[in-house]
């Protein structure tokens, strides 16, 4: 069976590369459903991009196997899979223009009559007008748009975006990313797509997989990765945590109760992921409030008391507050602008959150991983 | 030129009523190069034409006679040497774009931190005397040396002498040999300019060409060799234009048989005493030919692709 016309699931099965002693991507399992958008978002170096490169065959793995659907790809050229790539920095051939870059792919498979095609496709990214342009009379954003047409027009089964979106500003990039996400949903093709940046991912992608060291460290939809981390790592690298040490006293009635710093705090056992010794609970912070010290807290809600309001900026429809706690461990928490009073730095306050909204963590781990990566990542 | 000669601004005038400035910076710089090409190229290109179309002899003088026999003389007598001229010189453009484009392409794309060193070898044959190197393939493909010698055992020059590249067993002073030693001479010439521009071309787009069903071959064809084309037009210009003219080859590694244009305008300029206007025709015909050659090769390669 000629490869370029199989069909169906991406998966990779005990992936491994290796550079010499150093391990970029460590037996990955995955399975990426037929035309969904999927996310490999970690930071610089943590194998996202060696696993792209693997599945477009322009690296081979030092084990384990990739398959589209049902029909191996492992070792095939990258020439003969089902497969194309938008690269980092677009990689658009300089000496044609616009129009002769995005029929390239066609004309290689000796396909006669593109101009349809072509045309079709330049249409479908908004850049008919520009088709006898060099590239580099384009600007980055219409470049990254000529490289998605290249790659799109051949119809692969998976297209493979590496940072596509990574030297476009700010604003341009929120546009390409509501852009791709419509293209994506009109073509219905498999998107991979390769990013450091967290919001990026959770914008455009249905299922996410955060890596770290080569390996997944979880798998899911936006949602269930932000409101359900499985590690520290993912809690911090994906939007921000307040992660507090403690240790489980007792589980009843699907509720696990842990003691932190002397304080009794509540959680869903189903959120929990241990029951028994060393946990990391942890809360987002938009979840938590912040009461006077004087002030009633509602039955009901974990509260830490003995704050310290350290820092308070005020952004308009929130306000961000640092809170120092007894234990020297400092805890961010974003209020809703509702016309309450701010606290001034100095302030004593209690934070205090709807106990349902509090995860748990295995208490072994490194209670700042993927926290660090996060401000790199952000610059 | 009228530069040089202008008289600096006087200080009363810079002072006085503000002038409008004239910037003489550039024209003060660009004078020694306009003045060394005037001398040397201006003045004996008019020279040679107006040469070319004289009669006299050296004890008599040479006057301008409009002799055009000088040009019908030179395509009648020497159309044999003007042949070899254009033979040698192509055959060694195209042998060292053909040899020097595969090294090109390694040196740039697999020397990886060797890239500088081994271009530095490639040039390093250039530290020596060409006059001096060229010797010394006149010793070293001498009949007796050891190069003929194994060349004869393995039946090799036997096959040559069937492509009627040699002659029997000798290796020197045949065609063979001439352009032999005109692409070792000229290679550096073509591989660096090509190694320039294979050099720029980024890596990933050789990846994005594999990733758009190219196969190796195909990657080169469609991406590589397009984008390295610069290279290629400045590799074999900067080859043939010297090579068309070169004598020093054909003189040394060669033989009567061999003798190409460049010979002949030496003989006639330097050993005829009427010789002045017949070689002067020669080198008019040689530059202004190779200029026409030249022109039309640049503008069919930028108009479209070489292959």
């Amino acid at each position: 069976m000629n490869t370029l016309d199989a069909v169906g699931d991406l998966r990779l099965t005990g992936l491994t590369k290796r550079f010499g002693s150093f391990t970029a991507v460590d037996g990955l399992d995955l399975s990426i459903p037929q035309g969904s958008f999927f996310a490999l978002l970690g930071a610089s170096g943590c194998g996202k991009t060696t696993t792209l490169r693997m599945v477009s065959g322009l690296e081979d793995p030092t084990a384990g196997r990739i398959f589209i659907g049902d029909t191996e790809v492992t070792t095939t050229k990258p020439y003969k899979r089902p497969v194309n790539t938008v690269f980092q920095n677009y990689a658009l051939f300089p000496h044609l223009n616009i129009y002769d870059n995005v029929a390239f792919g066609l004309r290689r498979r000796g396909v006669k009559d593109v101009k349809k095609q072509v045309d079709d496709i330049l249409a479908l990214v908004e850049l008919g007008h520009l088709a006898k342009r060099k590239p580099t009379q384009l600007s980055g954003g219409q470049q990254q748009r000529v490289a998605v047409a290249r790659s799109l027009i051949n119809q692969p089964q998976v297209l493979l975006l590496d940072e596509p979106l990574g030297a476009l500003d700010l604003k341009l990039r929120r546009q390409m990313q509501i852009e791709l996400k419509r293209i994506q949903t009109e073509v219905g093709l498999t998107f991979v797509h390769v990013t450091h940046d967290q919001e990026e991912a959770m914008t455009m992608a249905d299922t996410i997989a955060v890596m770290n060291a080569g390996a997944i460290e979880q798998l899911g939809s936006p949602e269930e990765l932000y409101e359900n981390p499985a590690t520290t790592f993912v809690a911090n690298f994906l939007g921000q945590s307040n992660l507090v040490a403690g240790t489980v006293t007792g589980k009843e009635d699907g509720v696990v109760t842990v003691e932190a710093h002397g304080h009794r705090v509540a959680l869903p056992a189903e959120r929990s992921r241990v029951e028994t010794g060393a946990v990391i609970i942890g809360v987002r912070p938009e979840k938590v409030q912040l009461a006077a010290s004087d002030e009633e807290v509602p039955a009901g809600r974990n509260v830490l008391t003995g704050g310290v309001v350290s820092d308070a900026s005020f952004i308009g429809v929130s306000t961000q507050y640092l809170v120092k706690m007894p234990w020297g461990q400092e805890l961010a928490v974003f209020e809703q602008n509702t016309g309450k009073e701010i606290f001034r730095p100095g302030t004593e306050v209690a934070l205090h959150w709807d106990a349902s909204q509090t995860f748990g963590l295995d208490g072994s781990q490194d209670i700042e991983a993927g926290a660090e990566i996060d401000d790199e990542a952000a610059k | 030129m009228t530069t040089l000669t202008e008289a600096p601004p006087k200080a009363s005038a810079v002072l006085g009523e503000p002038k409008k400035k004239r910037n003489l910076l550039p024209y003060i710089l660009l004078a020694p190069g306009v003045l060394w090409l005037v001398i040397f190229f201006l003045i004996p290109i008019f020279t040679a034409v107006s040469a070319s179309v004289q009669t006299g002899s050296l004890d008599m003088g040479f006057k301008v006679t409009w002799n055009w026999a000088n040009y019908s003389a030179t395509f009648s007598t020497y159309n044999t040497e003007i042949v070899h001229s254009l033979i040698y010189s192509v055959a060694c453009t195209v042998i060292c774009l053909v040899l020097g484009y595969p090294l090109a392409y390694f040196i740039a794309f697999r020397g990886g931190k060797w890239k500088n060193l081994l271009m530095a070898l490639v040039i390093a044959p250039a530290f020596t005397s060409f006059l001096i190197r060229t010797i010394a393939w006149e010793t070293i493909l001498s009949d007796h040396g050891t190069v003929v010698r194994i060349m004869t055992d393995l039946r090799i020059t036997n096959l040559m002498d069937h492509l009627g590249l040699i002659t029997g067993n000798h290796v020197l002073n045949s065609p063979f040999s001439v352009v032999f030693g005109m692409v070792y001479n000229f290679l550096p010439f073509t591989v660096l300019p090509l190694y320039t521009s294979l050099e720029k071309i980024d890596p990933r787009l050789h990846e994005a060409g594999r990733d758009l069903y190219c196969s190796g071959y195909r990657t080169w064809r469609y991406v590589t060799w397009p984008l390295s084309l610069p290279g290629v037009i400045a590799g074999t210009l900067l080859t043939f234009i010297p090579a068309v003219g070169d004598y020093i080859n054909a003189y040394m590694l060669g033989s009567p048989n061999t003798q190409v244009i460049g010979q002949v305008i030496e003989n006639e300029a330097l050993r005829d005493v009427f010789g002045y206007p017949i070689a002067s025709a020669m080198g008019v015909i040689l530059t202004f030919g190779t200029l026409a050659i030249v022109l039309a090769y640049v503008k069919k390669a930028g108009s479209e692709d070489l292959l």
